[in-house]
């Protein structure tokens, strides 16, 4: 970490920015696809100063808690928050910077950790720490507590939350760059528009303004279907619109970034890069758009294709915005007691 | 103490065209019906998107009632099979999240229908009260137990701050 007022590689005086990396509830894919933008990298090296990145660099929470409010130019923060100390640090890094972005799907709208908001503490603990689970075991039945007495004194864990919080749903954000992960060339991109130090009004997506569709190169006629299949039930022929051979394709709801790379594959989108711009509930305009092609008027029947084809509708449409839905989760039991 | 009855708020998106004037109807005749009903009039029922219904629960209500005109007689010809597959695969959708099926209805009825539409609020509103409140928004209130562990975590780090490096 450098000291004050530093130059940057370039020799242009510039002073350096400063940047930080954090994650929360997320798996490092973020950071990989960071890392994926290659030798560019010394370019933002030579922008900014890194002064936290857990998956990357060195870095101490205490200097970041050391330094002035806004003294961070631009927070990268990737990962939902499901601890306690994941949202400690989100709001650390709200106070501590000037730009505050949610980066990738987690931070936006939950993502796959996201799906725990189908359960609460209790009934995650009880999957992780029992033997209910065959993989599990643990016959003394120990799980994490939040504060454990010690000779030496009392030590704490976070507390995990009944429900994972999107990163705008716990502190003030500033822009979202959706993906799961974001594209690397994305990614660029949305660094050359804070470099650029043209930005986008508060609160915009860092992204492109269209859907999956427009990039995909099948080709695409009028959609009505009898049944929806599962990928595995069929092997899809690779020139027509995946949906119209009755595939859940997510890709005409889903914000285009990725240029469209799983139906140039012959497998469905799966909606990992979140609503177009505009979209208030990702999985509430999928499930519209789905509907309507179904070709049907008979209700049972209607009922009856969407049982058989699509029997897990969380999974299918909300696969990664559960938590930043309307709904944010199911319905809880109840909230988990006090002690984890 | 008397025993709080449990008055349920359902909101209701009728169609300009049949419901709401089934609504109207309803009204300038005289028929009765349970007044737990909030009418939204929307153009057609194939306007409701499923964002507005999810929105209805997350704001508070217990149940949200969807009214269009009959199928084959719908006034932009047929939105009102669209309005029905969609309302299927909404219900599926929120019976996997926990929301009873009861608590989302799809009725039709036509501009002659006053009585219909009230005795389907009037049924619809029993059927709400006997499931309970909804109350959606407290699935997302964590325990207690969070402020105090977010305070817990400042103090430690006040104190760790204080140890010189």
């Amino acid at each position: 970490m450098s000291e004050s007022a530093p130059t940057n590689g370039n020799g242009n005086g510039k002073a350096k920015g400063k940047l930080a990396i954090y994650w929360a509830a997320s798996c490092g894919g973020c950071e990989i696809s960071i890392l994926g933008i290659d030798t560019k990298i010394l370019d933002v090296a030579a922008a900014f100063d890194l002064v936290m990145c857990p998956c990357i660099a060195d870095g101490k929470v205490r200097d970041i808690e050391k330094m002035e409010d806004g003294e961070i130019d631009v927070c990268l923060f990737n990962g939902g928050i499901r601890t306690s100390e994941q949202e400690y640090m989100a709001r650390l890094f709200r106070q501590k910077s000037k730009c505050l972005i949610a980066f990738g799907s987690c931070a936006t709208e939950g993502c796959i950790p996201g799906l725990g908001n189908l359960h609460n503490r209790q009934s995650i603990f009880d999957n992780s720490y029992t033997s209910e689970t065959d993989s599990t075991e643990n016959p003394d039945n120990i799980r994490p507590q939040a504060v454990t007495e010690v000779p030496e004194g009392s030590l704490h864990l976070p507390i995990f939350y009944d429900t994972l919080k999107t990163l705008d749903q716990t502190v003030d954000v500033d822009y979202y760059l959706p993906g799961c992960p974001p594209e690397s060339p994305r990614i660029w991109e949305a660094i050359e528009v804070l470099l650029s130090g043209n930005l986008p009004d508060k609160g915009a997506t860092i992204g492109e303004n269209t859907t999956v569709c427009d990039y995909c190169p099948r080709t695409r006629h009028n959609k009505k279907i009898k049944e929806f299949k599962r990928t595995w039930e069929v092997i899809p022929d690779e020139e027509t619109c995946l949906l119209e051979q009755g595939l859940v394709c997510a890709g005409l709801a889903t914000r285009a970034g990725c240029g469209a790379l799983c139906p140039q594959v012959n497998s469905p989108c799966i909606g990992c890069y979140g609503p177009n711009e505009g979209v208030e509930d990702y999985g509430a305009r999928l499930l519209s758009a789905l509907a309507s092609v179904i070709d049907s008027e008979d209700p049972d029947e209607i009922d009856e294709i969407i049982r058989k084809g699509i029997p897990d509708p969380i999974g299918t449409f909300y696969r990664f915005s559960l938590a930043g839905s309307l709904m944010r989760r199911g319905k809880r039991p109840a909230p988990t007691a006090s002690s984890q | 103490m008397s025993e709080q009855v449990f008055e349920p708020k359902i909101v209701g998106f009728l169609c300009n065209w049949c419901s709401y004037r089934a609504a109207d109807l309803a009204g300038s005749a005289r028929i009765t019906h349970a007044p737990n009903i909030r009418i939204v009039r929307v153009m057609c029922s194939g306007r409701v998107d499923p964002s507005f219904v999810m929105k209805a629960f997350s704001l508070g209500a217990d149940a949200v009632m969807i009214a269009g005109c009959h199928p084959g007689e719908c006034h932009y010809i047929e939105q009102n099979y669209k309005a029905m597959r969609r309302f299927h695969m909404l219900r599926q959708t929120l019976k996997a999240m926990g929301v009873e099926e009861q608590r989302i209805q799809l009725v039709w009825a036509s501009a002659a229908e006053g009585q219909q539409l009230a005795e389907a609020i009037d049924k619809m509103v029993e059927e709400v009260r006997e499931l309970g409140p909804l109350g959606w928004s407290g699935n997302w209130e964590e325990n207690g137990e969070r402020i105090q562990a977010l305070e817990d975590i400042v103090k430690e780090h006040e104190e760790a701050m204080e140890v010189t490096a």
